[in-house]
C-alpha cells in the first residue's frame, strides 16, 4: 500500500508591517520601506524650514550626505488635523521622512486587498491597498505616494537656495530596520 | 448583451430610500445585508462613507440617498450590496437602504435623453412609476456610460 503524498500547503506570503498613528488614525507601512525610526527631538537643529505655499505638508528638510530628505507631515498629507509628531520615519531608498504621532505595533499581514475602484481620488496614490487585522480595516501606505516627481523638483528648487546642516549619525535612531 | 437589449422584461430589486422607492436591475445585486460596523480611513472621495467587511471582502459604502432624495439616510436598515462590472472584472459597493427590498419581474421603459443620467429606465409597479437606477452614474469610480451587465440571473436576496 502506498501512502498518499502529503498535500503541501502553499506558503502564505507574509509581510512585516509597522502600524503607526497619525492624527488618531492608524495606518500601516511595510517595514522594508522604513530605514530608520527616530525621535523628532533627535533632529532638533538639523531640520531647516521649507516655505513652499503649494506644499503645506512639507515644512522641513534634512540634509543627509549629498541628498536632501523632505519631511512630510503625515496628518496633513492624509488630509487630517495636524497633531504633535513624536517620531520620524526615514524611508528606505527615498527622499521622504515621515512625521507620525507614534507606533502602534509591528506585525505581519498576509493579505493585501486592492483599494476598491469606488475610491477614485488622491487616495489611489496614497495607498497600496487595504489589509484586515483583528477585524479592523487598515490602509497600507504607498511609500512612493507622498510626493510626485513635480513636487520633488519644486522642493529641490526651494532647498537649493538654502544651505542645510547635515544630519549626522551622532543622534542614535530609535530603531534601525 | 447589454441592459437595453433586456428591457422587455427584467428582474429588478425595489429599494427604499426614505419615502421613495427606486429599482436596480437584479443582476447588479449580490445580496441584502444587515448593517455592520463601518470602518473609516482617510480618503478624498466624498461619496464614500467608509467600508464594511463582507465575506472577507472590503466593500465601500456609498449613500446614494443624498443624490436621489436630497439628504443622507438617517436610518440605515440594510446594505444592498451591488456589483459593478468593469472590463477588468467586478467590484462591489454597499448602498444603504431604509427598508425591505423586493424582487420583482416587470417590463421596463427605456430612459429618454432628457432623463437624468442616473435613470437607466422606468418601471411601473403597484400604480407607482419608479426609476431604475444607473449605478454607474450614481457611484464614484465607474464609467457612467458603461452599463454592460452579465446575462440576467436571479440573485439570492436575503437579510
Amino acid at each position: 500500500m502506498r501512502l498518499a503524498t502529503p498535500h503541501k500547503a502553499s506558503p502564505v506570503r507574509a509581510e512585516q508591517i509597522i502600524l503607526f498613528r497619525a492624527s488618531s488614525q492608524v495606518f500601516a507601512i511595510s517595514s522594508t520601506s522604513v530605514q530608520e525610526v527616530r525621535s523628532v527631538d533627535s533632529l532638533a537643529g538639523a531640520a531647516v524650514e521649507v516655505n513652499e505655499a503649494a506644499l503645506p505638508k512639507v515644512r522641513h528638510a534634512l540634509r543627509r550626505g549629498d541628498r536632501y530628505l523632505f519631511v512630510i507631515n503625515a496628518p496633513l498629507h492624509f488630509g487630517l488635523r495636524p497633531t504633535p509628531a513624536a517620531l520620524i520615519f526615514l524611508l528606505r531608498k527615498s527622499r521622504i521622512a515621515l512625521l507620525v504621532d507614534g507606533i502602534e505595533k509591528m506585525t505581519t499581514m498576509t493579505r493585501l486587498q486592492a483599494l476598491p475602484g469606488a475610491f477614485c481620488h488622491e487616495e489611489r496614490a496614497w495607498y497600496r491597498g487595504l489589509t484586515v487585522l483583528d477585524q479592523n480595516v487598515i490602509p497600507v501606505v504607498n511609500p512612493s505616494g507622498f510626493l510626485t516627481s513635480e513636487e520633488l523638483s519644486l522642493l529641490d528648487a526651494v532647498t537649493s537656495r538654502q544651505s542645510l546642516p547635515e544630519v549626522t549619525g551622532a543622534a542614535r535612531p530609535e530603531l534601525t530596520l | 448583451m447589454n441592459l437595453t437589449d433586456q428591457l422587455d422584461s427584467c428582474s429588478c430589486v425595489l429599494l427604499r430610500l426614505g419615502e421613495r422607492r427606486f429599482a436596480l436591475a437584479a443582476n447588479q445585486v449580490a445580496e441584502l445585508a444587515a448593517p455592520s460596523r463601518i470602518f473609516r480611513f482617510s480618503h478624498k472621495t466624498p461619496e464614500i462613507d467608509g467600508v464594511i467587511l463582507r465575506r472577507g471582502r472590503v466593500v465601500p459604502v456609498c449613500d446614494i440617498a443624498e443624490k436621489l432624495v436630497g439628504k443622507k439616510l438617517s436610518h440605515r436598515r440594510f446594505y444592498l450590496i451591488a456589483t459593478r462590472r468593469h472590463p477588468q472584472g467586478l467590484d462591489w459597493i454597499a448602498l444603504p437602504v431604509s427598508g425591505e427590498c423586493e424582487l420583482i419581474q416587470t417590463d421596463l421603459t427605456p430612459a429618454s435623453p432628457s432623463d437624468s443620467p442616473h435613470v437607466f429606465a422606468w418601471l411601473s409597479y403597484q400604480g407607482e412609476v419608479i426609476e431604475v437606477l444607473n449605478l454607474y452614474a450614481l457611484t464614484p469610480g465607474a464609467d457612467p456610460h458603461f452599463t454592460t451587465v452579465p446575462p440576467a440571473s436571479l440573485p439570492e436576496v436575503h437579510a
